[in-house]
């Protein structure tokens, strides 16, 4: 009898919520599905009244507009190197020194621990000046240098991330390995490195999406077009071609669309992995 | 070990065993240090050393060429009486006000309705989500399109249900919450994802009790989902204030290097004078107070945590 009522009382309430979910899932695409078909509208169509979310004429041409007025293909190419070596050397960085800090014993541990913490909270603005400086030292502005060699060197949330995870791992696993006469660097590769295959999942994904999309330190290390990434790339083509809208989709569209697809993809990987990197901290 | 200390009688033994401890030790310094290398490296070089020198530029004049002199506390001065910089620090607090609690609010909603929603769950993720993944620079082109007056189905829809339709960057009252409304929209599945991962860790069982107990929805909200659901609160108010006040990348692809005194905001500040006008002193100046003030914040929250995050563990 109480179920009877419950599946009579639920279904409103079922299809209100779902009314509501589908509303803002429609907000939230909105903006991507204006600009995908906008990316097909010839330049005539925009100033139409009211505005259609149809191209009423498809027209293929804004995409080799875009592609010619700007070198995507290098832009990709930019980002991708990048966005990769930044995740795999600073992925093995972080577990190394997240391995030291949750393991070893050395002098002045736990307060070079909590001063990995604290920079945590400096704004990149502060830092970006003297890094801008340091770079013009080591004769690093323009180049991809300036962009790797920090992010792959240095990244305090990854410790922090790994070394709550090695911490979980039980001591037993390594001592029977030394028992075996498996020094640390064995144990580190052997033992350590494979159980961190899910927390390094999270962090890796986390780490190219932030390079991949990254703005402010490109804007202010790079000048050369054929060092720009595609953020770069589509930015310095709203500021050439800022009137020939259409394009400027194409161009917005070519820039959103690999990750949007990796996305759909790869959904739940990368949620979950984002969820977790929160949920340790 | 525990065969060498069983046998350390003689002082012979004992002085052979701690000497052999201590080269332990000395390795294991060692080992330590070297699987530590490349990061402590990083944080010398990419983080200690530039935070300590933008410490001393802050309390300097210089172009980044020329001599360097002592400015003493000139720099914040003048960051301080410069009307356009407090102009610019007011949008960068009121663009915070806008994002911050609308942005927490409707994720939570969401989140709390996605709980419920069965199957459907991670079809409609999908959507919420999508903006997080894409740069804020592609982003910002698409709302340059949805706000400009002469193109923006926005303006239309606005108007076909008879709302004002502004010209969003142009009208000093609607930059900063349309600058707002991109940063909800593209911040919102982030918040949504974390909401929904602390949802999730709510215990089914107390939940069941209260219903039980005869518990209505509001009350179970109140008493049981809010109190458990605190640390997520408190570590998205955290960050998420954080991010609002470095709030940058929107408004230089909106308005490049342009932009008027209503639509400037504190990052947007320091970028112009450092890279712009050359002044590393002033520009230094204006980001160590960004920095207090954030500490300052961040420092307000956690001590207040304490009258109302519950922790389980």
């Amino acid at each position: 009898m109480n179920t009877n009522h419950n599946a009579l009382g639920l279904r409103p309430a079922r299809i209100v919520l779902n009314l509501f979910l589908a509303i803002g899932a429609l907000a939230m695409a909105g903006p991507f599905i204006w600009m995908m078909f906008s990316s097909f509208k010839p330049l005539g169509e925009i100033f139409a009244q009211p505005p259609k979310l149809l191209p009423q004429e498809w027209h293929f041409d804004n995409y080799p507009r875009a592609l010619a007025a700007a070198d995507f293909g290098r832009g990709f190419f930019n980002s991708f190197y990048i966005a990769a070596t930044v995740t795999l050397v600073s992925l093995l960085t972080s577990a190394m020194a997240a391995y030291a800090f949750a393991r070893l014993r050395f002098f002045g541990r736990n307060s070079l621990f909590m001063a990995f913490l604290a920079t945590m909270m400096v704004p990149m603005q502060l830092t970006v000046i003297p890094l801008y400086l340091v770079m013009g030292w080591l004769h690093w502005v323009d180049t991809h240098l300036a962009l790797i060699v920090p992010a792959a060197l240095f990244n305090a949330f990854g410790v922090f991330l790994l070394r709550q995870y090695i911490r979980g791992i039980p001591l037993e696993l390594e001592e029977a390995a030394a028992i075996d006469g498996a020094g640390r660097v064995r144990i580190f590769l052997t033992i350590i490195l494979p159980l961190l295959r899910t927390p390094m999942t999270a962090l890796g994904i986390f780490v190219f999406l932030g390079q991949w999309n990254s703005f402010f330190h490109p804007l202010i290390f790079l000048n050369s077009d054929d060092k720009f990434t595609i953020p770069l790339l589509v930015n310095q083509f709203k500021g050439q071609y800022g009137s020939d809208w259409t394009s400027l989709m194409a161009a917005a569209t070519l820039a959103a669309a690999p990750l949007l697809l990796i996305f759909v993809i790869a959904q739940r990987q990368i949620v979950e992995g984002i969820a977790l990197s929160g949920s340790k901290t | 070990m525990g065969t060498a200390e069983s046998e350390a009688v003689s002082p012979r033994n004992l002085v052979a065993a701690r000497s052999a401890r201590r080269r332990r030790n000395l390795n294991e310094h060692l080992t330590g240090f070297a699987f530590l290398a490349p990061q402590l490296i990083g944080l010398v070089v990419f983080m200690v050393g530039p935070l300590v020198f933008a410490l001393i530029l802050a309390f300097s004049h210089w172009d980044g060429f020329g001599t360097r002199s002592f400015a003493g506390l000139a720099n914040f001065e003048k960051v301080i009486s410069d009307p356009q910089l407090r102009r610019s620090a007011v949008n960068t607090v009121w663009f915070t006000v806008l994002q911050v609690p609308v942005a927490m609010l409707s994720a939570f909603a969401v989140a709390f309705m996605l709980q419920r929603a069965g199957r459907m769950k991670s079809f409609y993720r999908t959507f919420y989500f999508a903006p997080v993944v894409t740069s804020s620079v592609a982003v910002a082109a698409i709302w340059l399109w949805l706000f400009n007056p002469d193109i923006s189905p926005l303006n239309n829809l606005l108007r076909s249900i008879g709302l004002p339709a502004p010209d969003w960057l142009q009208d000093a009252r609607f930059v900063i919450p349309a600058f707002a409304i991109v940063g909800i929209w593209q911040g919102l599945g982030y918040q949504i994802v974390m909401f929904m991962a602390g949802l999730e860790n709510i215990p089914v069982t107390l939940l069941e009790a209260a219903d039980i107990d005869g518990a209505g929805e509001w009350q179970k909200l109140r008493r049981i989902t809010l109190p458990l659901l605190s640390p997520t609160i408190l570590f998205l108010s955290i960050t998420s204030i954080i991010g609002s006040f470095q709030v940058f990348d929107y408004i230089y692809v909106f308005m490049d290097t342009t932009a008027p005194a209503p639509a400037r905001t504190v990052v947007y500040e320091i970028v112009q004078i450092a890279f712009r006008e050359f002044d590393f002193g002033t520009a230094s100046a204006l980001a160590a107070i960004l920095f207090i003030v954030l500490l300052a914040l961040t420092a307000v929250q956690l001590a207040v945590q304490k009258k109302w995050v519950h922790y389980t563990e």
